[in-house]
């Protein structure tokens, strides 16, 4: 009887499900329950129909992960591009534009040739190993430890979208005035000293602040808060100071040349986010969808919390400000995005949308750098407070990661009852920080000293465009 | 011959360029300049930053005229340009040395 119903669960099993190997054997099943007794069935057999299940779920499971592989490599190109090149001045767009497209090109390379290994092949605590340098060992076959659905190859690719964007971000801080060599050299060092370590501890087996590998300290951070945001904001920072303000800043007036760039940029990065977010569940599952939702109401409630506070703080909700409280949610978001219900997506996106409102309009302003594109204030500062409120929000009911030795999901943040994650997180924040300012200042030092960062004044006032690159963005004459 | 020049506001060119047209004025220049008279600009907002724009759109119209349309052209301007608010714009007149058509070097008053 018992095998007579596993049969019939096979069948409406391959009813339910895709792809093509799953079809062509779909009648045999259903013809069998019906025709043969329940001793007729081959061992073989049940072993042959587990394969195709098992194809079938990889073939769902990687056509969603190479669409979010995708989604995440257009937030770089074009999202960022236009998001940062209609907030600079029109002289230096093309210059701005290609800080983002290059990095396209590098990190891809670097990642084939050691990046991926340094992240994610075996290693120590802090670093991975050289097991997959070349990609060596990364193919059609699933790493179960990451993700067992789908190949190695199409993890490799989705990570590298990542290890493209982190990067990109930084830009934002140094826009307008760091030289193109210089800002090719600082990113080639930046990601292997600090995206390949961090991203190796909270994502690699054996990281220290890995969450579902058992590191010391778990830090959840579901698609990047820690290892995308935070270190490239706080980097930012860094770079912000070291470099120094641009000429002629705070005095003379340098808005944005296109807030139309910007916001077609910004809504390609709302619309990319979600293959940041919701792929990094690694399957078409429910933690996928939990991720998606999550990621799309932190976004809405943001754009609507910093469009309140600029409304209320200066009489009106402006575009650039509902676009960049859309951004600084989808960054708080991006830590919690795995593990926090809807209605709580909602709260931790107002507040980071009100929260980054004040570190971009009160607190630069206050301290006075030059943060040009607000890299540190969005986030720095969004990844920062997000990371943080993922654990107060973080909840078994929407992902158990944490489980005892029975399997029993355990309490994850604190509304679960468990307040010591926020300290966990703090761990994995001011681990972010450490590691962001420390290494950016040895980079940036070291870059200096062999080529020199910034631009004579002369190509600043000129523009980058023409000095840097020889074009010009826009040529209107007939 | 003389120059006329007038800095008008936008929003009133098609008015200015259809009475100009209707009393019998051939040619024009018109630019997108910016400038301001005694007009207040206004404050743009971005990230927080303050924005001060004094310096606002206006529409200049050139034209070289014979002596004879210079008074019909300024009334056509002035009731076409007029709304009545700072910001109207200016009218200047200059004398005109030398005119010449390029296609068919053609000189002075005929030229125009």
């Amino acid at each position: 009887m018992k095998q007579y119903v596993f049969v019939l669960i096979l069948g409406l099993a391959f009813g339910l499900s895709a792809g093509k190997g799953v079809a062509q054997t779909a009648s045999q099943p259903v013809s069998m329950a019906q025709a043969a007794a329940p001793s007729q069935v081959s061992a073989a057999q049940v072993q042959k129909l587990e394969g195709e299940i098992a194809s079938a779920q990889e073939a769902g499971d990687n056509a969603w992960m190479l669409v979010c592989s995708a989604l995440v490599l257009m937030m770089t190109g074009p999202g960022l591009a236009l998001f940062y090149g209609g907030l600079v001045r029109k002289k230096n767009v093309l210059a701005t534009m290609m800080q983002s497209f290059s990095l396209m090109a590098l990190v891809t390379v670097i990642w084939a040739i050691i990046g991926f290994s340094l992240c994610f092949a075996p290693g120590n605590s802090f670093i991975g190993g050289l097991q997959h340098i070349f990609l060596h060992a990364v193919g059609r076959a699933p790493d179960p430890t990451y993700a067992a659905t789908i190949p190695l190859e199409t993890y490799m690719v989705f990570q590298l979208m990542f290890a493209i964007i982190t990067p990109a971000l930084i830009c934002g801080a140094f826009a307008e005035r760091m030289k193109f060599s210089a800002m090719v050299l600082f990113m080639v060092l930046w990601s292997l000293i600090i995206y390949d370590p961090m991203a190796h501890m909270v994502w690699g087996k054996g990281g220290f602040l890995n969450a579902s590998l058992g590191g010391a300290f778990p830090t959840l951070d579901f698609a990047g808060g820690t290892v995308v945001h935070i270190t490239s904001g706080v980097s930012a920072l860094v770079c912000a100071l070291y470099l120094g303000k641009r000429v002629g800043y705070p005095h003379e007036p340098m808005p944005p040349h296109s807030v139309v760039l910007s916001f077609i940029g910004a809504c390609l990065l709302w619309v990319g986010w979600f293959g940041f977010n919701a792929g990094s569940a690694l399957a078409a599952n429910g933690l996928a969808t939990s991720a998606f939702v999550a990621t799309h109401f932190g976004a809405a409630a943001a754009a609507i919390g910093w469009a309140i506070a600029e409304w209320i703080r200066n009489g009106k909700p402006s575009v650039l400000g509902a676009i960049s409280g859309a951004v600084a949610g989808l960054v708080a978001i991006t830590p919690a995005s795995g593990f926090v219900s809807p209605m709580s997506a909602l709260v931790i996106g107002f507040v980071a949308g009100v929260f980054c409102y004040l570190m971009v309009s009160k607190v630069k302003s206050r301290f006075g750098y030059d943060d040009s594109l607000d890299a540190f204030g969005v986030h720095g500062a969004g990844g920062t407070i997000g990371a943080l409120l993922t654990g107060v929000f973080a909840t078994a009911a929407i992902n158990p990661i944490f489980k005892d030795g029975q399997g029993n999901p355990l309490p994850v943040g604190w509304v679960d009852g468990h307040a010591g994650q926020v300290l966990n997180q703090l761990v994995g924040v001011l681990i972010a920080w450490g590691m962001a300012i420390v290494g950016t200042l040895i980079i940036l030092k070291i870059v200096d000293s062999l080529i020199g960062l910034r631009v004579p004044e002369e190509h600043e006032i000129q523009g980058l465009d023409l000095a840097l690159h020889g074009e010009e963005g826009y040529t209107f004459e007939a | 011959m003389k120059k006329v020049e007038a800095i008008i506001q936008p929003s009133r060119l098609d008015h200015v360029k259809n009475a100009l047209h209707e009393i019998g004025v051939e040619g024009m220049t018109v630019s997108d300049v910016r400038g301001h008279g005694r007009q207040k600009g206004h404050t743009e907002v971005y990230r927080g930053r303050e924005y001060n724009v004094d310096l606002l759109p206006k529409v200049k119209i050139e034209m070289v005229l014979p002596d004879r349309l210079v008074d019909p052209v300024v009334g056509a301007i002035l009731s076409a340009a007029k709304t009545g608010k700072i910001g109207d714009g200016k009218i200047f007149i200059y004398p005109v040395e030398e005119s010449i058509r390029i296609r068919n070097e053609e000189r002075g008053e005929s030229a125009l």
